[in-house]
């Protein structure tokens, strides 16, 4: 039971309120290669589209390009739907799981942290996803800039408990 | 056979990609009920690493693997994109954007990202500071901060209507913009661009 309580503790900790809530069932290593194929096609739709452009970034945060409002406005609209068919036809997942999808809290961080984000999303040109996607398509130093995102995630870890939240 | 590769390698217009982007969502709810999400496996990457007995990495990253093991996918789909898919033509920049940059110091607009800048000679240099040390560590800190990015936030989130992550979303853009307009232009400078 205590130990019980220990894990009870540390809940809030877990990933719960981040965006991947996926403290379920650990997966078999073989089912792994499904989200490798996905997170493949991701990253060919983000260098063919020139996401991960420095250069788009640039553009969109100068209001002058309709393109990154375009593919992030069509992205939501796709997601919004799916969701809302999933829930209305109850479609399961291929093992014949109900789809959870967590809801997500308000905190003062998602106001402070993400403008911190929105500072260095406008200075590196990328987002996380497109980071990954940088570095394998030729852009290596880029590599140092995600080491220091993972830094920065470290230095979020440790005084998360003394920032305003 | 050909004009198929030969479309491919052309780029992909936003409404090809976005919502290819969008299926992401369902895809990994249905395949395994996964919400999308890739600042995450930054967090991962500290807990299998570095978790110096941090609470907030103290977890079982194992059972996130899948997380981990989307965004090598997302790094291998650069790498096909990058050297088989290519684009042979320079990038087509807004020329509003193109003359705002040319003034603020850069020259190079041929390729995906300015080479004046991402470049390992850069490394040790204040362009390297800026670029990549400081925006890596404002990136990784303020979406852990944050609890999500792009993909958590503004698609997963704005998809199944939570407002936490409009107001996220809306602070995203309000720090690009003041980068954008506020710091960038001083940054450079100070850099030498």
């Amino acid at each position: 039971m205590n130990t019980n309580k220990l894990s009870d503790k540390n809940i809030p900790l877990t990933p719960a309120e981040c965006e991947a809530p996926n403290m379920q069932v650990g997966e078999k290593k073989d089912s792994l290669l499904k989200y490798l194929i996905v997170g493949v096609l991701f990253g060919i739709v983000f260098v063919k589209a020139e996401i991960i452009s420095w250069f788009r970034i640039q553009e969109m945060f100068r209001l002058q390009s309709f393109f990154m409002y375009g593919v992030i406005g069509s992205a939501i609209l796709v997601g919004l739907i799916s969701i809302q068919l999933i829930k209305r036809f109850d479609i399961k997942t291929i093992s014949g799981e109900k789809v959870k999808i967590g809801n997500k809290e308000f905190r003062k961080g998602q106001i402070i942290g993400g403008f911190i984000f929105g500072l260095g999303w406008a200075i590196t040109g990328a987002c996380p996803g497109p980071l990954f996607a940088q570095i394998g398509s030729g852009f290596t130093v880029v590599l140092v800039t995600l080491l220091s995102a993972i830094a920065g995630t470290w230095v979020y870890g440790k005084y998360s408990d003394k920032l305003p939240n | 056979m050909e004009q198929i590769i030969e479309w491919i390698s052309q780029p992909w217009p936003w409404y090809v990609a976005g919502p290819l982007i969008g299926l992401t969502v369902p895809a990994l709810l249905i395949l395994g009920n996964k919400s999308f999400g890739i600042s995450s496996s930054l967090r991962h990457a500290c807990a299998a690493c570095i978790p110096a007995s941090i609470p907030f990495f103290t977890y079982d990253w194992k059972k996130e693997m899948w997380n981990i093991v989307f965004v090598l996918g997302v790094l291998l789909g650069g790498v096909i994109a990058g050297f088989l898919l290519s684009n042979p033509d320079a990038i087509v920049i807004s020329e509003s954007t193109q003359a705002d940059l040319s003034a603020l110091g850069l020259t190079d607009f041929s390729a995906l990202m300015p080479s004046e800048i991402f470049n390992w000679s850069n490394l040790f240099t204040l362009k390297g500071l800026f670029f990549f040390v400081i925006g890596g560590f404002l990136v990784g800190f303020g979406t852990r901060y944050a609890g999500g990015c792009t993909s958590g936030h503004a698609i997963m989130g704005l998809s199944n209507l939570q407002l936490p992550s409009l107001i996220a979303t809306i602070a995203f853009m309000l720090g690009g913009f003041a980068m954008t307009h506020l710091l960038l232009p001083h940054i450079m400078k100070f850099v030498g661009l």
